[in-house]
């Protein structure tokens, strides 16, 4: 019998060392790639969303005077990416989060999701952007208006007026015109649904809706569906037939239009109902419990810089904040000021953002 | 207890069973702790956050979650359609089961990898193809203005597409090596053509039935993708509303009880699905699956096998035929311009041309299939042995990763595997890692029957003349399994090509795999983003293609195997 049992052990033993080796290769492969940036004093690490984007160069120029090498980890959309920073606050994935908006912001400051760092400069930022003041925990970084577009050339086609107001997408006129996201999965759908909340009051804005909706409003899951193949007016709607002249998307969008259009139009083929405007900011931060708080500093104050502020308009497709921040041509001779556009204060929207959007999906997706 | 009841039938020495018992222990330590460490501790953990609060279990939360009218009716819809899906596979596939079984046509094995392809296809691309076919603009609205998105019907459609390859191989496998003399003889005895299918055939097939059913009832129960991307706003399975909550709400208590609702309902299934198979296991006289199919005979085979080739062509070719137009119908006319923009990094939804994507797809792939062969094949060998029912409760249990929802698994991975020696959130091995937990219940089910079909005996007569349990392994069974070992690995391969749930959580943003490519080109506008998702899908199914295409070379007629 003695064969067989030395047999089993050596069996055993030979799996016993596979595990070990697994785990040991596992683990060496976890420490070598981990890219959390904590040891590592000569880089830092911008966790943002997909949507972050900056020019080479300018990158590079603040590589090369800070001496930081800059990693970016770009981690799916704004919502997710936000909510994936905060269940790894312990132990951060970087050093820098930048992406979260006025509609989330409250969520990311009671989950401690940030450390207090007041950038180089930060007086420059307008005062209507500044929030958390005297804790500074998040700086402003740019601001976007979520507004109804509309295709220019179905409105005059039809001699019809484009719509103006939230009171106008009511009215008979634009039954059936109008397409926006669902305000539970999308970030524009949300603002959408928040600018109705601000204009129309807390008990106002669900009889609003229900209005909305018998004049035809069409909910589809995400901003691509919704402008790139509901709407007639981008390039996108047109080649997918899209037949809604009315879009929940960006006051910049029609700059967008033409700077991708092929070949570039003299004019923007769309347009902003000016009077539907929600206005997003987006802010960036020190992670609490950053690997390297020193480069993180450092990059927060880039952010802030002249530098990132003028470089941003085209690289996003949004506005800086930094007064004095000269904006790209595109923007001022097709981009609109929205003048008065609806506000929230973060901390109401953390309070009733759940059971809006649940009263909001009942009424209007059931 | 089996075992127990083993040792008093067999008059062996206690010895003997002893090292059995121990040897299974050791070949199922590294599964068990490869589950363990990086799908029950991850989604263990996730599951906590959300319902132990302060110290204290919150298991109230799920009475109030699921008393909520929203939730019940998510849970209404996951089910029926579930249902309904299987119901409308079973109906479409059975036909071309049979046909795959018992006739022998020109281009067969081409065709039985092509309908497999959809099944490892990544969800994305299948939603892509199918808004082609059946969505604005989609070749249905411009020929006939009929338009399916956002419909019931574009989600049960969809899921027959993915699924057909499950009746198709469960079924058909059993059918095609089941021995046709015992329906002859029945009818010889006078029993009817009816009379004599319902009474011999069915009861053998069943069991097979059965398990399809359950397998295609579990994939569509937790369907993602498709419900996503065909469904619209208006429709949320239980996956789709665990992804909402927990990455969009952050409402962990609330995504916490739903995984657990979602967990239970997997693990009923299972432990059904367990026990069919089980049944079917029991002796059938199985004969060489070659020496069964011959050519249709008569007006009623013939159409039968008429009404498969439309639907697998209707069904299957046209939305991959629909992504490949597409792929070639550039800006300039048709051609490869879409192809040629995939070398060029100008794109600006990556830092790399998205052509790279498909060398970091195969690198995974390789080490997916590495790590699910080894896995899975440990286990496979584990579970060979005559099994109590600990045993088969950790057979059952390798399966539970096809049924939770990637995305607990994703955030599971974040906040468990975040310190060293562990600290791999940003480490290129998680993304094969996750692809072997879904990839190891196919390598288990495709080993185990041809595994358990190895006569026991030619072991112990091994080891009477002084083989050590290695060298009986090597000189008896490996000859044995080793086909099954490639097909195996052939389809851990296509599976971890084609995963994307898990992928898109995990996969780092310089190191897109070709679906996650894929699913970022379709997030954004303009039509040179839109052509390349499409020539990138084409060529992620020309490579699935061809990986099945082999293993079609490789498989025997006898393997009973599942996939």
């Amino acid at each position: 019998m003695s064969t067989t049992k030395s047999g089993s052990t050596k069996k055993v033993t030979f799996t016993a060392v596979a595990v070990g080796i697994g785990l040991v290769a596992v683990s060496a492969c976890g420490s070598s790639g981990g890219g959390s940036g904590t040891s590592d004093s000569k880089s830092v690490t911008l966790v943002s969303h997909d949507s972050f984007n900056v020019s080479k160069d300018v990158l590079k120029d603040f590589e090369k005077r800070s001496g930081y090498k800059v990693k970016v980890l770009k981690d799916g959309d704004a919502g997710a990416a936000v909510n994936k920073a905060i269940l790894s606050k312990d132990n951060p994935q970087g050093d820098v989060f930048f992406g979260v908006d006025n509609t989330l912001l409250s969520r990311a400051l009671d989950n401690g999701l940030f450390q207090a760092h007041e950038v180089k400069g930060s007086e420059k930022i307008k005062a209507e952007f500044r929030v958390d003041e005297g804790k500074h925990r998040v700086t402003p970084v740019d601001s976007g208006d979520i507004c109804v577009n509309y295709d220019k050339k179905y409105f005059a086609d039809k001699k019809l007026a484009p719509p103006k107001s939230f009171a106008d997408l009511t009215k008979p006129a634009y039954k059936n015109l109008l397409v926006t996201e669902n305000a539970s999965t999308s970030s524009p759908g949300l603002g959408f649904l928040l600018g109705t909340a601000a204009a129309y009051g807390d008990d106002g804005w669900a009889g609003y809706w229900k209005k909305l909706k018998a004049n035809g409003v069409k909910v589809v899951d995400g901003w691509e569906q919704a402008y790139n193949e509901e709407f007639s007016g981008s390039a996108g709607g047109k080649k997918a037939k899209g037949d809604r002249p009315l879009v929940v998307s960006y006051a910049s969008s029609p700059p967008v239009e033409v700077l991708y259009g092929e070949p570039q139009p003299k004019q923007a083929p769309t347009g902003v109902a000016t009077g539907t405007c929600f206005r997003q900011v987006e802010y960036a931060g020190l992670l609490s419990n950053a690997g390297n708080e020193k480069g993180g500093k450092a990059l927060l104050d880039f952010l802030a810089s002249q530098e990132f502020q003028e470089d941003m308009p085209l690289n996003m497709f949004v506005n800086p904040v930094r007064e004095g921040t000269k904006l790209p041509k595109l923007f001022t001779e097709h981009g609109v000021t929205v003048d008065d556009p609806q506000t929230m204060d973060p901390k109401k929207i953390a309070d009733n953002r759940e059971p809006w959007i649940k009263s909001w999906t009942s009424l209007v997706l059931k | 207890m089996d075992l127990a009841r083993t040792e008093v039938a067999k008059p062996g020495p206690r010895a003997g069973s002893r090292r059995g018992s121990a040897t299974r222990l050791g070949l199922m330590a590294v599964p068990v702790a490869f589950f363990g460490l990086f799908f029950a501790y991850p989604v263990t953990a996730i599951v906590a956050r959300g319902l132990h609060v302060d110290g204290v279990w919150r298991f109230g939360r799920i009475t109030d979650v699921l008393g909520q009218s929203d939730i019940r009716q998510v849970l209404w819809f996951t089910t029926w359609q579930a249902l309904a899906s299987t119901a409308l596979t079973l109906l479409i596939a059975l036909p071309g089961a049979y046909v795959f079984a018992r006739f022998d046509f020109p281009g067969k094995r081409v065709l039985r990898a092509v309908v497999t392809v959809p099944f490892v296809l990544p969800t994305v691309v299948v939603g892509t193809a199918f808004l082609a076919l059946i969505g604005r603009g989609g070749l249905f609205d411009e020929l006939w203005g009929v338009r399916l998105d956002t419909t019931v019907w574009a989600i049960l459609l969809a899921h027959v597409f993915f699924n057909y390859a499950v009746v198709v191989r469960t079924v058909g496998g059993l059918w095609s090596q089941l021995d046709p003399r015992q329906e002859e003889a029945a009818r010889m005895l006078g029993a009817s053509r009816w009379a004599a299918w319902r009474t011999v055939t069915l009861p053998a097939l069943a069991p097979a039935v059965a398990a399809a059913a359950l397998m295609v009832f579990l994939f569509t129960f937790t369907s993602f993708g498709v419900v996503q991307i065909l469904g619209g706003p208006a429709y949320s399975t239980l996956e789709v509303e665990i992804y909402r909550q927990t990455a969009q709400l952050l409402d962990l208590p609330t995504a916490a009880v739903l995984t657990l609702v979602q967990f239970a309902a997997v693990g009923l299934i299972l432990a059904i699905h367990a026990w069919t198979v089980r049944r079917r296991e029991s002796a059938l006289k199985l004969v060489d699956a070659s020496a069964v199919a011959r050519r249709p005979r008569g007006a009623g085979q013939w159409t039968l096998l008429a009404f498969v080739m439309v639907t697998v062509v209707l069904l299957i070719l046209l939305p991959l035929g629909v992504l490949v137009q597409r792929s070639f119908d550039g800006p300039e006319g048709f051609g490869v311009a879409y192809y040629k923009e995939l070398t060029s990094a100008d794109g600006g939804a990556f830092l790399v041309p998205p052509i790279e994507a498909i060398g970091n797809s195969l690198q995974y792939a390789v080490v997916a299939t590495g790590i699910t062969v080894l896995i899975g094949g440990l286990a496979a060998a584990a579970l060979t042995r005559r099994a109590g029912r600990l045993v088969r409760g950790f057979d059952a249990l390798l399966m539970l990763p096809l049924g939770v929802s990637a995305v607990t698994v994703g955030f599971g991975f974040l906040i468990t595997l975040d310190k060293p020696p562990l600290d791999l959130r940003s480490s290129w091995i998680l993304v094969p890692l996750a692809q072997a937990l879904v990839g190891v219940p196919f390598v288990v089910r495709t080993m185990l029957p041809v595994l358990r079909a190895v006569d026991g005996r030619l072991r112990e007569a091994a080891a009477v003349l002084g083989a050590s349990p290695l060298r009986a392994w090597r000189e008896v069974d490996l000859p044995m399994v080793w086909r099954a070992l490639l097909i195996a690995a052939g389809f851990a391969f296509a599976v971890s090509l084609g995963e994307f749930g898990a992928t898109v959580f995990i996969a780092r943003p310089d190191n897109p795999t070709l679906p996650v490519a894929v699913a970022r080109l379709l997030g954004r506008a303009g039509d040179l983003n839109y052509g390349q998702a499409m020539a990138l899908s084409t060529i992620l199914m020309v490579v699935c293609a061809v990986s099945l295409m082999m293993l079609e070379r490789v498989r025997t007629g006898r393997t009973t195997g599942e996939f």
